[in-house]
């Protein structure tokens, strides 16, 4: 295969079917995925481990699963170790009976064979199921500078943003291949140059703006490009944190799916922008101006979609992207401290929270655990978006503070404090 | 006729009707009920996509801006060829993105049933097209709406 992009001797002699023609494939794909954005060569990928996204058998993809039972018999598989995605099912979160057989039946028919694909390509462990990997309870956290092979958007743009590793907004399969072939193609978010920003947001707010909205209004108005934000730093200050860290996985996990954000600078306070300031906007950068009033208008922008847009709500999520072992302990403090100003002793809806297994089994060996256990809420490992995306759970009425869950799904988003009084009061 | 002239992702000819979205093709929300549930004709479910839900995209000319959405994308996409459900072509109106780059090209390379994919053809083309046109592609990137 002849090539625009500039490939080394061994990468050519792969590509000219060396190492077999499953190999060859997997460059191939690598080769021409790159030539559509201009790569001109390949570079390694020196992260530690790898991310992906799919970690769920799901009948519809079956191409996907026999493709990679190719790559297991020809021992392509993955170089570097992985993290996954959360697990489509937990037998603890609520299910009716026909839910529970559409999961079954017709979803999620063969997981168990799919776990065990995953650990033939290379899963990192039996934990390893989690969208925040970069949680250091997972042992998935790439160092500034690293090039990854990542996918999953949430966790892409937290290690691009706050970490300072460097990855593309890969799909599926390609973050594989990535791994698989130890190196990806260059462009985009791990050049220099694709790491400028070309839209300003000046954030001119009087409160501390909720992370999934901002995010949100940035995400829609940028799409994929790179946003350099000031006057957040007034509201999150100048160092990173684990507060203002588990805000920027939230903020951010909702501008890469309102919009398509692979990387956010935030002034003073994300590492490129600390180290390189205005230097990192481009010129001829767009300017969006956000204050309260944006903020209130995008949210009441977010289209209703329950047949019954004043319906009980039946279900609520908290934790998507999963929650951090600090946020876990807020939250259970303040479910506590809210039903005991409403006078109840348990929650009224029934409630998920969701984090990384390492952080569940983390929190589980606390004082915190049976007191969260006390208001009825219920903790697990499992997805949220996976769980609601089959057409019965899509009728359920369900509230979430999750804007990514919000954009997926047939679920309605609330700010935390909305969500709080729902779920001690029962007042939507 | 109108002859546009766009970039080449992956090489091919074909001649099919279009079907037109003005929007972004969100390709998990769009394809994954057809494939889940066996509709061999992939009828689109996505509600937020007034231009294509309900309709049938199997075999068509999927004339779009670009996809968006869950970095499942390209394998959704992926998948809906290899069942043999995808579209007959992807014509792009802007350059393409990572997720349907990665679905057209995992199509060319692991399925026989490769899917010419074309971008860059500018909005006035999304302007031009109407669904139900008909389509031919060619090899060299040449769309024309007959």
């Amino acid at each position: 295969m002849a090539t625009k992009m500039q490939l080394t001797p061994e990468q050519q002699s792969i590509l000219n079917g060396e190492q077999g023609e499953t190999m060859a494939k997997v460059l191939k794909t690598l080769v021409m995925y790159g030539e559509a954005f201009g790569a001109e060569k390949m570079v390694p990928v020196t992260s530690e481990k790898g991310h992906l996204v799919t970690s769920f058998d799901l009948k519809a993809m079956k191409a996907v699963y026999e493709l990679m039972d190719q790559l297991i018999e020809a021992g392509a598989v993955s170089g570097q170790p992985f993290s996954v995605d959360p697990k489509p099912l937990d037998p603890q979160v609520p299910a009716n009976f026909l839910e529970r057989l559409v999961f079954k039946k017709f979803m999620y028919t063969q997981q168990e064979n799919y776990d065990a694909q995953l650990k033939k390509l290379g899963l990192l462990s039996e934990n390893a199921y989690t969208c925040a990997c970069y949680l250091e309870e997972v042992g998935n956290t790439p160092e500034k500078g690293d090039i990854l092979s990542w996918a999953e958007s949430s966790a892409v743009v937290y290690a691009n943003s706050v970490l300072g590793a460097r990855c593309n907004r890969n799909s599926g399969i390609i973050e594989l291949f990535g791994s698989i072939a130890g190196y990806v193609p260059c462009f985009g978010l791990l050049t220099d140059e694709g790491r400028k920003a070309t839209w300003i947001v000046e954030v001119k707010t009087e409160k501390m703006p909720e992370a999934q909205v901002l995010g949100s209004a940035i995400g829609m108005k940028v799409l994929e490009e790179v946003p350099y934000i000031k006057g957040l730093d007034r509201w999150l200050g100048k160092e990173l944190n684990k507060q203002n860290k588990a805000y920027l996985k939230d903020f951010g996990a909702a501008t890469a799916s309102n919009g398509a954000v692979g990387l956010y600078h935030v002034e003073n306070l994300t590492p490129e922008a600390v180290e390189q300031g205005e230097k990192l906007i481009a010129p001829g950068a767009k300017t969006y101006v956000i204050d309260d009033a944006e903020l209130e208008r995008i949210k009441n922008g977010y289209p209703v979609v329950w047949k019954n847009p004043d319906a009980r709500p039946r279900l609520c999520f908290v934790g998507c992207p999963h929650l951090t072992y600090d946020q876990l302990i807020s939250w259970t403090e303040q479910v506590e401290a809210k039903l005991k100003e409403n006078g109840r002793a348990r929650v009224v809806i029934p409630t998920v929270f969701t984090a990384p297994p390492a952080v569940v089994e983390k929190f589980e060996k606390t004082p915190y655990a049976p007191r969260l256990k006390a208001t009825g809420v219920i903790l697990s490992y499992i997805c949220p978006l996976m769980y609601m995306n089959n057409p019965i759970a899509a009728k359920k009425p369900v509230i979430t503070n999750s804007n990514k869950l919000r954009t997926y799904t047939t679920a309605r988003y609330y700010t935390d404090a909305e969500i709080l009084d729902s779920i001690t009061k029962g007042v939507q | 006729m109108k002859t546009f002239h766009g970039r080449v992702i992956v090489p091919g000819s074909c001649e099919a009707e279009a079907l037109v979205s003005h929007g972004g093709l969100n390709t998990l929300a769009s394809f994954q009920k057809a494939l889940q549930f066996g509709d061999e004709k992939a009828t689109c479910g996505d509600q937020n996509n007034p231009d294509l839900y309900g309709r049938e995209m199997a075999g068509k000319a999927l004339c779009l801006p670009q996809t968006i959405g869950s970095t499942t994308g390209g394998m959704v996409l992926y998948c809906a060829n290899a069942m043999k459900r995808g579209p007959a072509c992807m014509l792009f109106s802007k350059p393409i993105d990572s997720l349907a780059a990665a679905g057209a090209i995992l199509s060319d390379v692991w399925t026989e049933s490769a899917m010419p994919a074309i971008d860059s053809l500018g909005d006035e083309f999304l302007e031009a097209v109407q669904t139900g046109d008909h389509i031919r592609v060619e090899a060299n990137g040449t769309v024309t709406i007959l």
